[in-house]
């Protein structure tokens, strides 16, 4: 059986990027679950929303890096309408989307490439829509 | 010369670990009028309070300096002390070289130079002191209850049986409160109207109690002890001393549209309308804005049939002044509008709050206590619970706090419905169940355990209304699953707020409320059913979310010290009142506008101008409103208003020596 650490100390360089670019209180979350329950797209989800936020908690930037769900997420808002502790988990997930965009180096999109990319089945549409308008010049 | 003796504490090693407190004794003995000084470990025990009392006698001080902790803290004892060493009490000044000064600094030099500094500048003050006596003040023996909930009723018969004169105001028709409404109580499930309505009843019948229902505290003026009330009785349209209680009225009025408060608005009432079977008093009152006659002039059949002659339509607001020593306020709370939480449907008929279930399960209720669905009266078979609606919220929608009483009413809810029907399914949904009061957690887990309540630990996302289901969406955040129940009825535990109206209450009363506009004591430990104003006490929910055990055990408190203040014959005024100097007020009366106690008003005098009598106007200071603020002393321009113990020459001495 492999135990891991609750809360690593080797991402605390990451969460503290995803603070920054959010602008969030993770730690205003008290797991009430309720950006979960009205979400849109938790089927396609393998983590869900509070889940992802308790990961946040605990400094598990890899679980919520690999997960499928920052990818499924619609940015639909309706967490971040409803939460009763005002955070906004959708800017979260944005944060930690683009975070893994410059992590795999994908952060110089030009526009004229965006057409060869979008062929590519694998880059999620999201995806080139964040970084557009994040990092093309 | 003054002889001021100086007193050094150590407070242990509160002070004497940054102070240098022997250094200080020594500087003290070198400053103007010093005529004694010395240190000890803890001045404020007895011992400490003895040598001191000995030194004054000893030496013949006649001014004493404590440099020591707060004033806040010790400055009645050592008043005291002085007092019983024979000089006035107001001859003594704190030096504060604990709080602001060994508290707040590391450095031992540093904290010792501040700490002569702080001496140096109660030494140049007390030089100034003058004797002061203060005034005292007749106590009316009478209170007056604001709100007649449990809250109210207990405080009022508490302080009636003890031989007081107490008048309760209530607003609405009948006393009773929020707690008349309620079908069961927790943690007992004992009936609440059997045990109200006794309550209720005592309150009228008590000789000391005298009711004041359907009427409201206009204004109030005055201070502890003698506090004067407007108080509007609004018209009842009903002989309150004529009428029987028949009912003929009721049951006949022809104007049945309005909802009736009472039953949550499940029910509709009659434009003249007892609001429930045992009010008290058990007198009808005529709604204005329903009534047929009042708005158009026709029907009049109450007037009629009434065998009494007790309508009365020409009938007219009252105001009437009383004077009170005390006052408790017992106004209660309200719960929050739920329309601003769209997605849980607040609209549909199925959807409803849990003081409305309390309605649809009391026999008394709209549906004779049977438990059925209001949109078609049928029994449902799966009912949701979702706790912690707008409570905990931080957003705009909802009050941050955590309402207190829902975790255990939803319980109560849940478990009178498998109680009395075992085969309806019923669903918690909660974030944390909070059940921290006797026998509390054992009654929670009696739902889980006994009646098999399914506790849901997870929030409700959303409600669709499908057919005659109301589909509601949520998740087990422990498993990790989500749901999708196909109910019958929500029940909604709406966040609990304060009255609507706290503000101009506050205002009315000058007390203060937190930023969720419920009342604040005076300290939330040691003062916790005292108001920062005098002789106005808080009880009940108005102070914040409260059941019905700590309501009742805060309104006998309440009860307690208002039966102390009522119980002296005189009260002592605080002597560090303003006072004006006559002949150089200019009668502008700047002051009287700045006064945030309306303790200034003027006069009209006579001077003598070189031999010539003339009328001039002049500010008076009433000084047992006066809080000794000193706001008057800062607007006056000629300075003619000084403040008694704080005058200008004490404070510019203290400045003076601190700048030295
Ligand atoms: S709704 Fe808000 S508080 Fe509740 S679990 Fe989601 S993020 Fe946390
Ligand atoms: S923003 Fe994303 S996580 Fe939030 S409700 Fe919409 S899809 Fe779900
Ligand atoms: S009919 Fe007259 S006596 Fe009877 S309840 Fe109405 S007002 Fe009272
Ligand atoms: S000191 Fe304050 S309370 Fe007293 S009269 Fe002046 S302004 Fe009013």
């Amino acid at each position: 059986m492999t135990r891991t650490k609750i809360i690593p100390d080797k991402y605390e360089k990451d969460i503290l990027q995803i603070k920054k670019i959010s602008n969030e209180m993770i730690n205003d979350c008290m797991q009430c679950g309720k950006c979960t329950a009205g979400c849109p797209a938790i089927t396609e989800m393998d983590i869900l929303p509070h889940q992802i936020l308790r990961h946040l908690q605990l400094g598990q930037f890899d679980k919520v890096i690999q997960s499928k769900t920052i990818w499924s997420c619609a940015s639909c808002f309706t967490c971040a309408a409803r939460c009763p502790r005002g955070v906004d988990l959708a800017k979260l997930m944005e944060a930690i989307r683009l975070i893994n965009l410059r992590q795999k180096g994908n952060d110089r999109l030009k526009v004229q490439n965006i057409g060869q990319l979008m062929t590519d089945q694998k880059m999620p549409q999201q995806a080139v829509v964040s970084a557009l308008r994040k990092y093309s010049k | 010369m003054r002889k001021i003796g100086v007193f050094v504490c150590w407070c242990g090693s509160n002070i004497a670990a940054t102070v240098d407190v022997k250094q200080v004794v020594e500087e003290a003995k070198k400053m103007p009028g010093v005529a004694y000084a010395a240190d000890y470990q803890y001045m404020c025990s007895e011992i400490g309070q003895n040598m001191m009392k000995e030194v004054i006698d000893k030496h013949n001080l006649d001014r004493v300096v404590v440099a020591a902790c707060s004033p806040r803290m010790h400055e009645n004892t050592f008043r005291r002390a002085a007092e019983e060493a024979g000089i006035n009490p107001y001859l003594v000044e704190i030096a504060n070289i604990r709080e602001q000064c060994s508290w707040v600094h590391k450095d031992k030099e540093a904290g010792t130079e501040k700490a002569i500094a702080l001496t140096r500048a109660a030494v140049a003050k007390v030089t100034l002191n003058s004797e002061l006596v203060p005034g005292e003040i007749d106590v009316v023996k009478k209170a007056l209850i604001i709100g007649g909930g449990i809250a109210g009723i207990q405080s009022a018969l508490d302080i009636a049986d003890a031989g007081y004169k107490v008048d309760i105001v209530e607003k609405t028709p009948s006393i009773g409160g929020k707690m008349a409404q309620l079908d069961k109580t927790f943690p007992t499930l004992d009936c609440s109207a059997c045990i109200l309505t006794p309550k209720m009843v005592d309150a009228a019948k008590h000789p000391n109690i005298t009711l004041h229902t359907y009427s409201e505290v206009e204004k109030i003026s005055g201070y502890v002890g003698n506090f004067n009330v407007q108080i509007k009785k609004k018209a009842r349209y009903v002989d309150m001393d004529k009428c029987t209680g028949c009912r003929i009225c009721t049951e006949k009025c022809p104007s049945k549209k309005a909802k009736s408060e009472f039953e949550e608005g499940l029910k509709n009432r009659g434009a003249v309308y007892i609001p429930f079977a045992q009010a008290v008093p058990n007198v009808p009152v005529i709604d204005t804005d329903e009534c047929i006659k009042l708005k158009t002039g026709k029907c009049g059949l109450c007037e009629k049939l009434c065998p009494s002659n007790a309508i009365k339509f020409d009938d007219k607001d009252e105001i009437i002044t009383e004077e009170y020593g005390a006052i408790v306020v017992a106004s209660g709370y309200d719960i929050i509008d739920l329309n601003k939480f769209g997605e849980y449907q607040y609209d549909h008929p199925d959807v409803i709050t849990s003081l409305e279930f309390e309605r649809i399960t009391n026999a008394a209720g709209p549906t004779n206590g049977k438990f059925l669905r209001p949109s078609d009266g049928e029994k449902p078979k799966k009912v949701v619970f979702i706790q912690c609606v707008g409570s905990r919220d931080k957003t705009e929608r909802g009050k941050s706090y955590c309402s207190k009483i829902c975790c255990m009413y939803t319980a109560k809810h849940s478990m009178l419905i498998k109680e009395k029907y075992p085969d309806i399914e019923a669903y918690v949904f909660y974030i944390d169940v909070r059940t921290p009061g006797k026998n509390f957690d054992e009654f929670q887990r009696r739902a889980v355990e006994k009646y098999g309540v399914q506790y849901i630990k997870g929030m409700v996302g959303k409600i669709f209304p499908e057919g005659k289901k109301l589909m509601v969406h949520g998740v087990d955040t422990m498993s990790g699953e989500t749901l999708v129940i196909d109910a019958d009825m929500v029940v909604l535990a709406a966040a609990t707020k304060a009255k609507s109206d706290a503000i101009d209450l506050k205002r009315k009363l000058n007390i203060s409320t937190d930023i969720n506009n419920f009342f604040t004591e005076a300290h939330p430990k040691l003062r916790p059913v005292e108001t920062a104003s005098a002789g106005i006490y808080l009880a009940g929910a108005c102070q914040g979310p409260k059941d019905i055990p700590e309501t009742v055990a805060q309104s006998s408190a309440a009860a307690a010290k208002v039966i102390g203040l009522l119980n002296k014959s005189k009260l002592v005024n605080n002597p560090c009142v303003s006072a004006v100097d006559e002949s150089l007020c200019s009668g502008c009366l700047a002051c009287t506008e700045m006064c945030p106690y309306d303790a200034i008003s003027y006069k009209n005098i006579e001077i003598d101008d070189h031999g010539k009598k003339i009328k001039k106007v002049v500010a008076d200071v009433n000084e047992a409103l006066c809080h000794g603020c000193g706001g008057c002393t800062v607007t006056c321009r000629p300075g003619a208003i000084d403040l008694k113990g704080f005058t200008n020459k004490q404070i510019l001495a203290e400045v003076d020596a601190i700048c030295h």
